[in-house]
């Protein structure tokens, strides 16, 4: 039953980074759209970015996530505009089961931000020279660890801590343990119908 | 904050409850699915025991993985069969109506719900697609979600955001001839970037706006998305109004002018209060193509194509990539760009009058040898009504191909994909590498007419120089 669903709180995310440069990184790059014909989420991890780390006949291209060093990154770096384009969740998730756990960039779509909220994935927002440089230093320490504090909104690596945003409601939800959005409105079924018999064009519950 | 806009009325009128995250919990008037991003969110529902809470208020269609060549079952692709199998399934257990291939009503998920008349101002609808901002042309607020919200609004009616800022885009001015809605929307992201909207949605209005018929608002709101913006939308007016009555599911004689009071009420006031206010002037617009990667890489077709370097810093790089793709040089213009390919379809521009104006420019002209043109309407009721009035003879005539209805070449899930590196005039709405279907295809976006112009010259042409002949319709 919905209301015995605990959700966790986020309150820190820690682990290894990968950078991923590029401004407008769409979800089309994230996971090619004839990878989505597919009932469930499973599995989509090995097509993140394929056509980025891949060649025509299958065999690997320089990308990050192809370097052996990143395989266990769990933080990814971007820049600005990460995830626009579709709202296919499935990017997200292919992310996600390929290994990531939060991302740090210089700004997210909308869209993609609120499909990791719903995973529980923070998306961190910093200004462009913070981003960079946490870059470059994911590129030469790969093992190096980056330690998240979502509720302080900072990062903290190479033994310094730097700031950064998380938008308000994505960091009540994820430290409060409240980002499972369906238990939460689930419980509020009979103000909903309340809402719903008040327009003008519902009626027990159908279009009028 | 925005005040007595019809984002502010809208949302007000829907807000259930403030829920601990800050999040407004909203009321979902129509939920539309279909076949790519819902089966796992119905997989989530199982997993946790939940039925659909309001069935009636869900429609579903199937169209990014139709084959547009032959509605034989099963597909020829066991995915898509697949995919299929499971709609079919969901919405059968579920109890929600089904615009199946089989009913004549089946079409781009966006084409459907106003042409039923599903789409209506003053609601809130919701579907998992980002180009659901489409139906903000009626003035509802519609927004495309992930598929977990997909399972929120399957399970409990609403869903959880949070409210964001209105812009006022204002369109003064008359836009010249041969020059379209599409056109209005590719300045408006070329000039405020593909993140400009994000934080906000966006109040199409202004005397060109006004002058657009129901599809050309469609075709402006469709792209808000590519400008960054969640939503967009334009106050409902008369001509929305005559558009919408007599459709499927609309009141009908006395409940229609009751309804219509709720509609004018939901107009944003004459003094309400915006966060941003945005001037284009529609005249000095010439048809806009794109040179780029990114819908906001367009440029007017006798434009030159941009340097890098001159835009702006965080632009540079991307617009040296993107040139490099499309093998296009800074100082070059767009017209004479050779293409392979002629897509004209999309739920951006596939609907009767787009179909209609670009037939006028094709009756009498033959498509070059060496290009693939192919017609794909939004709909099935589209393609009925079109071939109704002898457009079908028209494009097939001319060497086009005549399709069933889907999004096909638009992101090439199904069998219409784009091979190697060939490169594609298009009146979709999205340019991004690998969109339709080959990694080193190459897409032009441009309005419909621009798009039979370039498969007839086998080039990037300027719709303004041809001629169109009058068709009786
Ligand atoms: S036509 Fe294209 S943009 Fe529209 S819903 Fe289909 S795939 Fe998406």
């Amino acid at each position: 039953m919905s209301d015995e669903v605990t959700i966790p709180s986020v309150e820190s995310v820690s682990g290894t980074g990968v950078a991923i440069r590029g401004n407008d990184i769409d979800t089309d790059q994230i996971i090619p759209a004839r990878f989505m014909k597919v009932v469930t989420f499973d599995g989509l991890g090995e097509f993140a970015f394929f056509d980025q780390r891949f060649t025509d006949d299958d065999s690997q291209k320089e990308h990050p996530l192809n370097e052996p060093a990143h395989q266990d990154a769990s933080v990814m770096v971007t820049n600005a505009n990460f995830g626009c384009g579709s709202s296919r969740e499935h990017a997200p998730q292919a992310l996600m089961r390929w290994g990531i756990d939060a991302f740090i960039g210089e700004s997210f779509a909308e869209i993609f931000a609120g499909n990791c909220l719903a995973l529980g994935m923070p998306t961190l927002e910093a200004d462009t020279e913070t981003v960079e440089t946490l870059q470059s230093w994911v590129e030469a320490n790969p093992d190096g660890e980056i330690d998240i504090d979502v509720a302080n909104e900072t990062v903290t690596y190479d033994g310094k801590t730097v700031d950064v945003t998380v938008d308000d409601a994505q960091r009540k939800a994820l430290v409060e343990g409240v980002w499972d959005t369906t238990a939460l409105m689930k419980a509020n079924a009979e103000a909903v119908r309340e809402t719903a018999e008040s327009l003008p064009y519902v009626e027990d519950g159908k279009r009028v | 904050m925005s005040e007595g806009t019809l984002y502010d009325k809208v949302w007000d009128r829907h807000t259930v409850t403030r829920l601990p995250t800050g999040q407004d919990q909203l009321f979902v008037g129509l939920h539309l699915i279909h076949e790519v991003t819902s089966p796992q969110a119905f997989g989530m529902l199982q997993e946790r025991d939940l039925e659909v809470a309001y069935p009636d208020l869900t429609h579903a269609t199937v169209d990014h993985i139709v084959p547009t060549s032959s509605k034989e079952r099963p597909y020829t692709d066991d995915a898509a069969e697949e995919m299929m199998a499971e709609l079919e399934a969901n919405v059968r257990e579920s109890g929600i109506e089904f615009s199946h291939p089989d009913t004549g009503e089946q079409g781009i998920v966006h084409v459907i719900g106003p042409e039923q008349g599903l789409t209506q101002p003053g609601t809130t609808i919701v579907c998992g697609d980002s180009h659901t901002s489409t139906h903000g042309a009626f003035g509802a607020l519609a927004f495309g979600i992930g598929t977990s919200q997909i399972r929120d609004v399957l399970a409990t009616g609403t869903i959880a955001m949070e409210k964001q800022k209105v812009r006022k885009i204002e369109v003064t001015g008359e836009l010249g001839d041969s020059v379209e809605a599409k056109d209005i929307i590719l300045e408006i992201i070329r000039r405020l970037g593909t993140e400009g909207g994000v934080g906000y949605v966006y109040e199409y209005a202004g005397e060109a706006i006004e002058n657009l018929d129901m599809e050309g608002r469609m075709s402006i709101c469709n792209m808000s998305i590519e400008g960054g913006a969640r939503a967009g939308y334009i106050n409902p007016d008369e001509t929305t109004y005559e558009w919408l009555e007599g459709r499927d599911r609309v009141p009908e004689g006395e409940a229609f002018e009751e309804r219509k009071k709720y509609w004018e009420s939901v107009r944003s006031d004459d003094d309400a209060e915006y966060d941003d206010v945005v001037t284009i002037d529609a005249s000095e617009l010439e048809p806009v193509v794109t040179w780029g990667t990114t819908p906001g890489q367009g440029v007017g077709v006798t434009e030159p194509i941009p340097e890098p370097e001159s835009l702006a810093d965080d632009k540079v790089e991307t617009a040296r990539r993107a040139q490099k793709h499309m093998r296009v040089e800074p100082g070059e213009t767009m017209e004479g760009y050779p293409i392979d390919v002629a897509f004209l379809g999309s739920c951006t521009n596939a609907r009767l009058p787009d179909l209609r104006r670009a037939a006028r420019l094709v009756k009498g002209r033959t498509v070059d040898p060496n290009v693939r043109a192919m017609v794909v309407p939004g709909s099935q009721q589209v393609k009925k009504a079109a071939e109704e009035e002898g457009l079908d003879e028209i494009f097939i005539e001319a060497g086009f191909d005549w399709r069933g209805a889907g999004c096909s070449m638009c992101l090439g899930m199904n069998e219409d994909q784009l091979e190697g590196d060939e490169a594609c005039a298009s009146s979709s709405n999205r340019n991004f590498v690998g969109r339709q279907g080959s990694k080193d295809g190459r897409t032009v976006l441009m309005n419909p007419r621009m798009v039979v112009a370039a498969a007839i010259n086998g080039a990037v042409t300027d719709v303004r120089t041809m001629k169109e002949v009058t068709i009786n319709e």
